[in-house]
């Protein structure tokens, strides 16, 4: 980024603050392309577009930008209810490539693979290819640490990365940071940073101006959504105390196949659909296995329903689209309660 | 409702061998507790291992099945057995030749917890 925009950045976040506003909106969450969640910076100020009906030509504007998470396409998996994970992510992929203005890059929060196998990131690498963005930002998922801890991962898509595969660059004035969740878990025990990488963090995110949006994004969610399923990160607490004192800090999960949304002071947490199968609602199902859905309904369940939610007060829209293109698809409500 | 008593039932059997190691301080006092026959299963079901305790007598083997849709591990928490990633129907065994107590995990789903009683 330019040290231009940087400074409109750094004013009109100096601006909110000077008006008693936390944060305006920094983060414009846009839009879900398919399971994939389109994120416009907008300088400060709130715009509000649907993915899907043309607008977001305007994120070419100076210092406007748009990246796009996908997560969870755990290539490799083929039992009900979706024997094709890599046409869903291929679905994925191509409302991405159906957006007006090319995000800047994709992140993927996880769970690239099912099982870690060679050939699962093998197909995984293919389909990335077709995407229109070609910079990939990935963590790894559980999934992805099979058996070699981590090794071919890190060798595949960690490289700079330290340790088990976390980073951080600047992105436009925006400060990103990838973690891992999911390395050397301890029995009984939730997703989990470990010492290192916290002692890293906070390294790295120290001398960083406090009008520096953040966003971390990881696996697991950095916030405790259900502890029974594991759904948490035991130290994640330590790493949120770091970024405190900034004024925008946006945490991108994946890891649960659902949307979950949380607003805590100046952090807004959320985590993403999967592009392989919903899991269930916590607590509703035995297990947080596979929601076995009808076929028709699958890429429904993959999509999810519009969401609204407040900031300061302010709105900040969340807009979805599933990956089935049906004019009835903006109900996601039966997903709680799906066939198991 | 049947996964329910049997949690209950192991688990109660579990605080009972609890209590009567603490009390006698040796693992062979067992009063109400029948160990398995020489080889046992433990099942992986909705993220669980059945029965989360299972108690058997040294020599035996125990066998885990993973039973559900995505992949799990069994390793014990203090390194002595380790299962590669079970996926669904993939079985991994281990025999196990000295008395004790032995804590596991999934190492995939950390709250997944079960213990092994050898006597």
């Amino acid at each position: 980024m330019t040290d231009k925009n940087k400074d409109l950045i750094d004013q009109k976040l100096q601006d909110l603050n000077n008006d008693g506003v936390d944060r305006r909106g920094f983060l414009k969450c846009m839009a879900w392309a398919g399971t994939g969640l389109v994120w416009t910076m907008s300088g400060g100020i709130p715009v509000s577009r649907a993915f899907a009906k043309g607008h977001s030509k305007d994120a070419a504007k100076s210092g406007d930008f748009t990246f796009v998470q996908i997560s969870d396409s755990h290539i490799g998996f083929s039992k009900p209810a979706n024997p094709d994970v890599t046409a869903t992510l291929q679905t994925a992929i191509n409302k991405i490539n159906a957006m007006p203005h090319t995000p800047d890059f994709i992140i993927h929060t996880g769970d690239l693979s099912q099982l870690s196998k060679p050939s699962e990131f093998d197909t995984l690498d293919q389909v990335l290819k077709g995407a229109s963005a070609k910079q990939v930002f990935f963590v790894p998922g559980e999934h992805d640490m099979l058996s070699d801890n981590g090794e071919q991962f890190l060798q595949r898509y960690g490289k700079g990365t330290k340790g088990t595969g976390w980073s951080s660059f600047d992105h436009k004035g925006v400060h990103f940071v990838g973690l891992v969740n999911v390395a050397n878990l301890k029995a009984g025990g939730m997703g989990s940073l470990g010492n290192e990488q916290l002692e890293w963090l906070e390294n790295d995110l120290k001398g960083r101006s406090a009008s520096t949006p953040i966003v971390l994004f990881a696996h697991i969610p950095l916030w405790t959504i259900y502890p029974d399923w594991g759904w948490g990160t035991d130290d994640s607490e330590q790493a949120l105390s770091y970024v405190k004192r900034f004024g925008s800090v946006t945490v991108l999960n994946g890891h649960i196949h659902q949307i979950m949304q949380k607003v805590e002071g100046k952090v807004s947490f959320h985590t993403a659909m999967s592009t392989a199968f919903p899991q269930p609602a916590p607590g509703t199902a035995p297990s947080a296995g596979p929601m076995k859905v009808p076929a028709d309904q699958l890429r429904r369940m993959l999509g999810i329903t519009d969401v609204n939610y407040l900031v300061s007060g302010r709105s900040l829209a969340v807009v979805d689209s599933p990956l089935a293109d049906s004019a009835s698809s903006a109900s996601g409500s039966d997903s709680g309660s799906g066939g198991r | 409702m049947k996964r329910n008593s049997v949690w209950v039932a192991s688990f109660t059997a579990s605080i009972a061998i609890a209590i009567i190691m603490l009390v006698a301080g040796s693992p062979s006092v067992t009063a109400n507790d029948q160990p398995s026959a020489a080889n046992a299963a433990v099942n992986i079901d909705n993220f669980v291992f059945g029965p989360q305790t299972i108690t058997v007598p040294v020599g035996a083997t125990v066998t885990w099945t993973n039973k559900d849709d995505i992949p799990h591990t069994s390793v014990s928490t203090d390194g002595l057995f380790k299962s590669k990633v079970l996926d669904t129907d993939e079985k991994f065994s281990y025999t196990f030749t000295k008395a004790g107590t032995y804590a596991y995990y999934c190492t995939i789903h950390p709250k997944m917890t079960g213990k092994v009683v050898v006597q």
